[in-house]
């Protein structure tokens, strides 16, 4: 229990630091890196919630497939030869106005909620049930998803075609 | 650890998200405050499935992960676009939207 109460807490402060580091650095690479931190700290978060599975496919296609696609582009559109990789921000003021008073709102919703749900005892294997509804209650919209998958791929490698 | 102290998480990525992606210049900052968000919004999904034994939320979440995957590809291929049309990656440059 203690175990993970530890785990939690560490986890969530490493979650929070690594975002404060992604929209508060000035080098878009440097971003970039701190969300990687940031995703496979949430993997983390996941495996504290007994979903192993979802924390193999976020370390998988998050940290593994979305962060090399995204160093790809800023490696196009910067040219990456060491200049000029600084990103800054503007309406900062605004923004943490914005950001805060959401969050303020957010928090309120959920002290007013009574969310304190008691965590159930797990009774069956998570990922065997997950796999099962995948291809029975869900299996037509696994299949779609495949198709959205192909459909957006192919798309994006459309559209970034080298020029004629 | 409860309910709360997940949701609470949640929100505090879920906020972090909003202002990089309201305050950057760059456009790839402000797909990184979105992934941020996506983030945020599959750890309430796994928690709630968690604490409510029922499976839903984490089928949601493994395909909110593979349509975030589509997203920034294509948000990344448009980037690349725009750069090559307009030689910036600034969002506030991107302004030819006119009638």
């Amino acid at each position: 229990m203690t175990l993970e109460i530890v785990a939690f807490w560490s986890l969530a402060a490493v979650l929070v630091g690594s975002g404060l580091a992604v929209v508060l650095g000035k080098n878009l690479f440097h971003s970039v890196l701190w969300l990687a931190l940031a995703l496979v700290a949430t993997a983390g978060i996941f495996l504290t919630l007994d979903a192993e599975f979802i924390a193999a496919v976020q370390i998988l296609l998050y940290a593994g497939g979305v962060i090399t696609v995204v160093v790809f582009a800023i490696v196009v559109t910067e040219r990456l030869v060491g200049e000029k990789l600084s990103h800054t921000s503007r309406r900062i003021a605004a923004g943490g106005v914005v950001s805060a008073a959401l969050l303020a709102l957010i928090v309120r919703a959920i002290s007013l909620a009574h969310v304190d749900l008691p965590r159930p005892a797990l009774t069956t294997d998570l990922t065997r049930q997950l796999g099962t509804s995948l291809l029975t209650t869900y299996a037509l919209p696994f299949q779609l998803l495949a198709v959205l998958l192909l459909v957006g791929l192919l798309a994006a490698s459309y559209f970034a075609r080298p020029e004629e | 650890m409860g309910l709360q102290a997940y949701l609470t998480l949640s929100a505090v990525v879920f906020c972090l998200g909003l202002f990089g992606t309201v305050t950057r210049r760059n456009t790839v900052g402000i797909l990184l405050g979105i992934e941020l968000m996506l983030n945020a919004v599959n750890i309430n999904f796994v928690a709630f499935s968690r604490f409510r034994g029922v499976d839903t939320g984490m089928v949601f979440t493994l395909f909110a992960i593979c349509i975030t995957v589509a997203e920034v590809a294509l948000g990344l291929a448009i980037v690349i676009l725009l750069f090559r049309m307009r030689k910036t990656a600034t969002a506030d440059h991107i302004d030819w939207l006119k009638g």
